[in-house]
């Protein structure tokens, strides 16, 4: 067993970063993730493994200090907060085109623009449907508790660098300023040059040796027969992601009449929420998405067949609560979906939650079948 | 076991450490701990409150509506969580600066004199720990031996020297405790 602390959601991920072996953060500080430099300017890891930490000029520079160092193959990251990230959008776009790993990190707070300092959700169409301009795709991990940012900095790194593509912890300010018991991974060291040669030789820029052709990092392609093969070929990559990536977690639903489905800190509120309704003599049930994209899709239809209603509950407008349609509609279901959730840095309450449930499916839940239209 | 609690009062008082070292003492105890701060524009002299979850099996919502024990330390926050105890739950109050004391029937009210005793035993900045000591009184859910353990992880090494004051007041703070009888 690692080594066990209470620790904030934003420090396990310095902590994290320098324990799997990563080689350099740029970043610039923002509320509520401040604490995830701050801690790596501590800690000191240049002492200690060799990695560069490094506050950039801005939000722009580092996620480019970020793309040029991604290039040469180190396994480097960046961390910010819901405004520092749309800065970063054109930046994550080149790395996405130009086919590089990375770790990007995500400490939402409520928007838009300059918004609220609490924390929110409402970054979600931004993290999985773009953000950045072009077709192209982020994978996307959800943690919901300070455990998990702990372990996804290791995952986040390993699924980034199996399919060059930039991977992206979506977390909030409340798991990010949350203290939780973790028990943190082992060391790993940093990768030497030679390991560098042998697992990125094919594509990093690491100076030429006589042996091989010269590797050229770019997302630019001026031949649009040449631009549109690469563009299938992120597609085939995505395709692969959608097959073999998916991750989620599914509490209670099994007997589930209705099935909450949440992620992040609203998955621990439905969580509770998922007690107090059971408690009641409802069955209802939880499905915590853990990667949002790939979004676990096959899941969602499996629980349509029998599943008489969906509630998406989220720290936003209403964002994922689309991609849950999506896939009912794809099963072919006359299972209801609906959405709840509070804005602007506000988290729901558990008992919020299941009131909303007895709410918009009072039909439903007198007549205890699917409404058909 | 499950006991989910509000600390609550003004910043600069100690509430969040107090709920630093309750949750790292959890911890040593083998269970599973969340530590949830108010946080926000706050600074010293504001509300400040912390949610702190202690649990034998993995903890839900760190967002709660009702508490199992609230430790109030100002008449703000009395105002705020008096109603937020569950019915049977205890509620530890400082009188320090409480103008309406609580009035509820249906749950365990104890008050200790956290302020006054810490300025007599010549360290006002042990108060928190007094307070936690009547905690741990009138809540048994962790031992004196894993607290101390927790006091030791969750306070820097150049401040260990301070670990046996603490203690004392944790100890004074189980002595003086006092149950308030509501009829």
């Amino acid at each position: 067993m690692g080594e066990v602390r209470l620790m904030k959601g934003n420090e396990v991920l310095a902590e994290a970063a320098i324990r799997c072996g990563c080689d350099g953060y740029f970043g610039y500080p923002i509320t509520p993730q401040s604490e995830v430099m701050e801690t790596l300017m501590a800690r000191q890891p240049w002492n200690e493994t060799g990695m560069v930490v490094l506050q950039a000029e801005s939000e722009v520079a580092s996620i480019n200090m970020v793309y040029g160092a991604a290039g040469s193959g180190k396994k480097v990251m960046t961390s910010s907060s819901s405004p520092g990230v749309s800065l970063m959008a054109e930046g994550i776009s080149y790395i996405a085109g130009a086919e590089l790993p990375c770790l990007l990190v995500n400490v939402q707070r409520g928007g838009p623009g300059l918004g609220t300092i609490q924390p929110s959700q409402a970054d979600y169409f931004q993290s999985v449907k773009g953000g950045g301009h072009g077709d192209y795709k982020l994978i996307v991990l959800a943690p919901s508790s300070v455990q998990e940012m702990n372990d996804f900095v290791n995952l986040g790194f390993e699924l980034a660098f199996k399919y060059r593509n930039p991977a992206m912890i979506l977390a909030d300010g409340a798991i990010g300023q949350m203290m939780e018991k973790v028990e943190l991974a082992d060391f790993k060291p940093r990768r030497t040059n030679e390991e560098i040669e042998a697992e990125c030789g094919d594509w990093a820029t690491l100076g030429k040796p006589k042996s091989r052709k010269k590797n050229i990092v770019t997302s630019l392609e001026m031949d649009s027969d040449i631009m549109e093969a690469n563009n299938l070929r992120f597609q085939e990559k995505y395709k692969k992601l959608e097959e073999e990536e998916v991750r989620y977690e599914a509490i209670q639903c099994d007997d589930a009449d209705f099935v909450l489905v949440a992620f992040g800190t609203s998955s621990r509120v439905c969580q509770k929420a998922v007690e107090i309704a059971r408690a009641k003599g409802l069955k209802v049930g939880l499905l915590r998405p853990i990667t949002l994209y790939p979004f676990p899709k096959k899941i969602i239809k499996e629980l349509a067949r029998k599943a008489q209603g969906f509630l998406s509950v989220e720290m936003s407008a209403g964002q994922m609560v689309e991609d849950i349609k999506l896939s009912v509609y794809e099963a072919g279901s006359n299972a209801r979906v609906d959405y709840f959730g509070r804005m602007g840095g506000i988290i729901p309450s558990p008992n919020e939650v299941v009131e909303a449930l007895e709410d918009k499916f009072s039909w439903e839940l007198s007549y205890g079948v699917k409404r058909s239209y | 076991m499950t006991e989910e609690m509000i600390i609550a009062g003004f910043g600069g008082q100690g509430v969040l450490s107090m709920g630093k070292i309750l949750a790292y003492s959890g911890i040593m105890e083998d269970k599973e701990v969340t530590w949830f701060p108010s946080y926000g524009p706050e600074m010293r002299g504001g509300t400040a409150n912390v949610t702190v979850i202690i649990s034998d099996t993995r903890i839900s919502s760190p967002i709660l509506q009702e508490f199992d024990t609230a430790i109030i330390l100002n008449q703000q926050s009395m105002d705020k969580f008096e109603e937020a105890v569950k019915p049977g739950g205890t509620l530890l109050y400082d009188p320090n600066g409480i103008v309406n004391p609580p009035t509820r029937t249906d749950i365990n009210i104890y008050k200790v004199e956290g302020t006054k005793t810490a300025v007599e035993m010549g360290n006002p900045k042990v108060f928190n720990m007094i307070v936690f000591g009547s905690y741990l009184k009138v809540r048994p859910i962790l031992s004196l031996d894993n607290v101390e353990k927790g006091l030791e992880k969750s306070l820097p090494e150049r401040y260990h020297k301070l670990i046996p004051l603490n203690l004392d007041a944790i100890k004074k703070g189980q002595e003086i405790v006092e149950d308030v009888q509501l009829v």
